[in-house]
């Protein structure tokens, strides 16, 4: 972690109150630490070539220089993409003109929450947009200009939204208190669209963006690694259960693909998730495959452009036809939910080969109907279904260390509303859980800071100002009912929560729904269990 | 100095129309040629705004889901705050109208540093901006139906009915009218809030405080009609009438402070389709709020969906890594031997 002021001095330095200077005529800061890294320069003429029309002006740049290198027509470029995007979203053009500022959004932001940075209150950060929208599109913007909130486009305001709109995790907080549900996540994602255009963007973006179209995951890792992989995670599944999986890949002829993000197969605990999804299969003897093609669930398109969300999609409906799947389950992935719940059927939807149906839980016989269309269910429906049928032997037992609460992810809550399903599991798998606080949980989740490709660590402070709220939530029940894990149901949320719970709630763990499920769940032959997926002693164990 | 600006500007107006109607004597042009130039940019205007937002299609359903999915059967939906049909869609939109559903879930961020002691960030009830805009609106909307026994002779039984409800309290000669104090009191606290508020101090525009202050003009003007000036009403309804029957006639003994609420009156309708006060009609239309979440289970259709993109195919991944994944024992469209 890059070295950043202690908590007490970080909350010390937030102050709510604005600066007297009008906002537009506040200077960007554009120190080290104040943004991700530019894309590299081979990746941009990558995607360039993969995926047509969404990036340009491929080159070295560093966002600390005076000289961004823009193109000389830069302004040319984003206006015209701006006016292309007003008439192709409803939502854009709506969102600029109906803003009344009442503020009810101001304090709803985790970043501002954690800044005190006008900037970073949502309304005013869809008002660097719909400050541009008038000043050059609108005759009373052009006329009146400042009084009424209008301005022109300038280098300086280019730059000033590359700042604010990577401070944004899309995670749509402030459009559930919005009068009108504007939605800050649509604003972001449009200016995001705009900026690549003339090549402003981030490498913790494009470079899985260009990893995942090449290998099929974010992380770049080739389908000989990846298999190395999951063979690894077999014989720690061994070590712990003494019993041999066999974990099919790209083979065809199976009842469901299961499509997961790779993050859950690369690093600590996502991976002890993984180790849970494969016990799980293994515990109802599910006919399933997995697929190196598309082994990501997650799409950092979302966070890039609309089409480059749909370039990536399409590999799972492609996939499930080469390999002749009838439906596909998904992992515990935040974003990649909801691009399937709110992106994927409209947008590869007609891929669908004719062997694809609506998905029945073979074990249960549960037909899912809220994925009819899709054919795609999420596991933590899947796994409420089994539970719920008897169909698992648990014992909680093994997870009677934990004292468990649950972070809702920005997604899954706000772009689903998929929040009894993993308690459920949850508390069949867990005897002692917590929630946070209610305005902290559901619909009113807190984002862990970050989402939205912004989980890298040169912007550590950031994201610790941010994960304030939900660093505060959690140091709360740990005081009062001493909790000491957080379960998620999200990929980034097992990457970023671990810094963040160091930071602000230090001692509490991060793992995943199926970690638990995998701890409590009991395999047909299997040995007596002395460990958890981690390898650590369970409870009672602890002697040998 | 954005508010004094939006003040000035209302106080203009009001100077011009009592300059112009009282001692210009311009009346009919107060009376009759500017409120109907009025109401016709206003209809054109509003129509306009609207169909510009209808014709833009939606491509993706994009609720804001407030509560628990369709699901299993056996866990219950929030029908109202994630609807996935129509109808339930219909009485979120309903309720997000009628009763300002997501401004109720209002909360105030509240950050305490005690010394000492874990800092504590809270987040507790705040339902004032709620109230304050439920006192306007609704104020509003029982002043503008109240109206409407100015345009119609014979009044019908229900605005005759709500004129004598919003009445009922019966102080003060002429009776005060409920509406008023709501509507009144609304506007004011609203523009209170504006000051008071250094969030909202901070992002207010003159697009803020101008319909707010002309409102307010409005209102006042109007009371001042009713309460002070006691204006004959009878002569107005005759001047409405005559705008609605094209008979341009100004009856004598007309209060200037009718032409000056008239003016503001059509100097709002004028300024509505421009501003954020279409609101009125953009609430109707957010694609966070009027769609069900329900893309998993019925297909939607983007009009502008582009067939060209597709993704990276499996052909090509294969002909890249067939090498390595031969090796690995991973199964292949074509071994090497084949693709050679």
């Amino acid at each position: 972690m890059a070295k950043i002021i202690k908590p007490d001095e970080l909350l010390k330095s937030i102050n709510y109150t604005p600066p007297a200077a009008n906002w537009m005529d506040l200077p960007n800061d554009l120190s080290p630490g104040r943004f991700a890294y530019p894309a590299k320069q081979d990746k941009v003429e990558y995607l360039m070539h993969e995926i047509p029309g969404q990036f340009g002006n491929p080159r070295q740049w560093r966002p600390e220089d005076v000289d961004w290198k823009l193109p000389s027509n830069w302004k040319e470029i984003v206006m015209n993409g701006f006016r292309e995007r007003l008439d192709k979203y409803r939502s854009l053009k709506l969102f600029m003109d109906i803003c009344v500022r009442c503020g009810a959004c101001a304090d709803k932001c985790h970043y501002f929450i954690g800044s005190g940075d006008p900037k970073n209150m949502p309304v005013l950060r869809a008002e660097l947009m719909r400050s541009i929208y008038r000043g050059e599109f609108t005759l009373a913007g052009k006329i009146l200009g400042k009084l009424t909130g209008a301005r022109v486009m300038e280098e300086d305001v280019l730059k000033e939204w590359f700042l604010y709109f990577y401070q944004c995790t899309e995670c749509r907080r402030c459009s559930l208190f919005c009068p009108y549900g504007i939605d800050t996540a649509e604003v972001t994602m449009m200016a995001r669209e705009l900026l690549h255009l003339v090549g402003v963007n981030i490498n913790w973006i494009l470079e899985p963006v260009a990893n995942c179209t090449r290998t099929g995951n974010h992380l770049g890792i080739q389908p000989h690694a990846f298999k190395d992989i999951v063979e690894f995670m077999v014989d720690d599944i061994e070590t712990i259960t003494g019993k041999h999986l066999n974990v099919p890949l790209n083979e065809k002829g199976h009842e469901v693909i299961f499509i997961t993000p790779s993050g859950d197969v690369f690093a600590d605990p996502g991976i002890y998730t993984f180790m849970g999804y494969l016990m799980l299969f293994d515990a109802i003897g599910l006919d399933y495959t997995l697929s190196t093609y598309a082994s990501e669930g997650g799409n950092f398109g979302l966070f890039t452009s609309a089409d480059t969300m749909k370039a990536l999609n399409g590999k799972m409906y492609a996939e499930a036809n080469r390999l002749g799947a009838k439906w596909i389950l998904g992992g515990e992935c935040g974003h990649m939910w909801r691009v399937v719940n709110q992106y994927m059927d409209t947008m590869n939807g007609d891929m669908q080969g004719p062997q694809m149906k609506t998905p029945v839980s073979p074990i249960t016989g549960t037909v899912f109907e809220n994925a009819k269309q899709t054919k795609m269910v999420h596991i933590a429906e899947f796994t409420a279904d089994l539970i719920k049928h008897g169909k698992l032997k648990l014992d909680k037992s093994r997870n009677s260390d934990i004292i468990a609460t649950f972070h809702d992810s920005c997604n899954p809550a706000r772009a689903m509303g998929m929040f009894e399903e993993p308690r459920y599991v949850l508390k069949n798998v867990v005897d002692q859980f917590y929630e946070m606080p209610e305005n902290t949980i559901r619909e009113q989740t807190f984002c862990c800071a970050g989402g939205s490709g912004l989980n890298t660590d040169e912007i550590m402070e950031i994201r610790m100002r941010g994960g304030l709220p939900r660093g505060n939530a959690l140091r709360y029940v740990q005081e009062k009912n001493g909790v000491n894990t957080m379960a998620c149901v999200c990929a980034i949320d097992r990457a970023t929560l671990i810094p963040l719970a160091d930071y602000w709630a230090p001692g509490v763990k991060i793992t995943g729904l199926h970690e638990l499920v995998g701890n409590a769940l009991i395999l047909d032959g299997e040995q007596e269990r002395t460990m958890n997926l981690r390898q650590e002693p369970l409870p009672g164990m602890e002697e040998e | 100095m954005k508010a004094i600006f939006s003040l000035l500007l209302v106080l203009a107006l009001v100077v011009i129309a009592t300059v112009g109607a009282g001692a210009a004597k311009m009346q009919t042009i107060f009376a009759y040629c500017i409120p109907g130039t009025a109401f016709i940019l206003f209809m054109v205007g509003f129509v306009c705004k609207i169909v510009s937002w209808a014709k833009r299609p939606v491509p993706f359903r994009i609720p804001t889901t407030g509560g628990q999915q369709q699901t299993l059967s056996w866990i219950a939906q929030n029908k109202w705050d994630n609807p996935s049909t129509g109808p339930q869609t219909f009485v979120r939109m309903v309720l997000e109208v009628l009763t300002f559903r997501s401004l109720f879930r209002n909360t105030k961020l509240v950050l305490r540093h005690d010394d000492g002691k874990n800092p504590i960030v809270a987040y507790v009830s705040a339902k004032w901006l709620w109230l304050f805009a439920i006192l306007f609106h609704y104020g509003f909307l029982i002043v503008v139906i109240r109206h409407m026994r100015l345009f119609m002779q014979p009044v019908p039984m229900p605005i005759a009915f709500l004129d004598q409800a919003d009445g009922i309290l019966q102080i003060l000669a002429p009776t005060i009218y409920i509406s008023d104090v709501l509507l009144l009191s609304g506007a004011t606290l609203l523009l209170l809030r504006r000051f008071f508020d250094a969030k909202v101090r901070y992002i207010s525009l003159v697009n803020d405080y101008f319909p707010l202050f002309l409102i307010l003009g409005v209102i006042l003007s109007g009371m001042y009609m009713r309460y002070i000036a006691k204006v004959d009403i009878m002569a107005i309804k005759e001047v409405i009438l005559g705008l609605l029957t094209l008979n341009y006639t100004v009856p004598a003994n007309i209060d200037t402070s009718f032409f000056v609420h008239l003016f503001l009156v059509s100097t709002l309708l004028v300024y509505i389709p421009f501003s954020k006060l279409m609101h009125m009609g953009g609430v109707f239309l957010s694609p966070t709020r009027n769609m069900p979440n329900d893309t998993r289970i019925n297909h939607y259709v983007n009009p502008w969906n582009n067939p060209a993109v597709k993704p990276h195919s499996y052909e090509s991944y294969e002909d890249e890594f067939r090498g390595p994944m031969f090796e690995a024992g991973l199964p292949l469209e074509k071994n090497p031997e084949e693709a050679a």
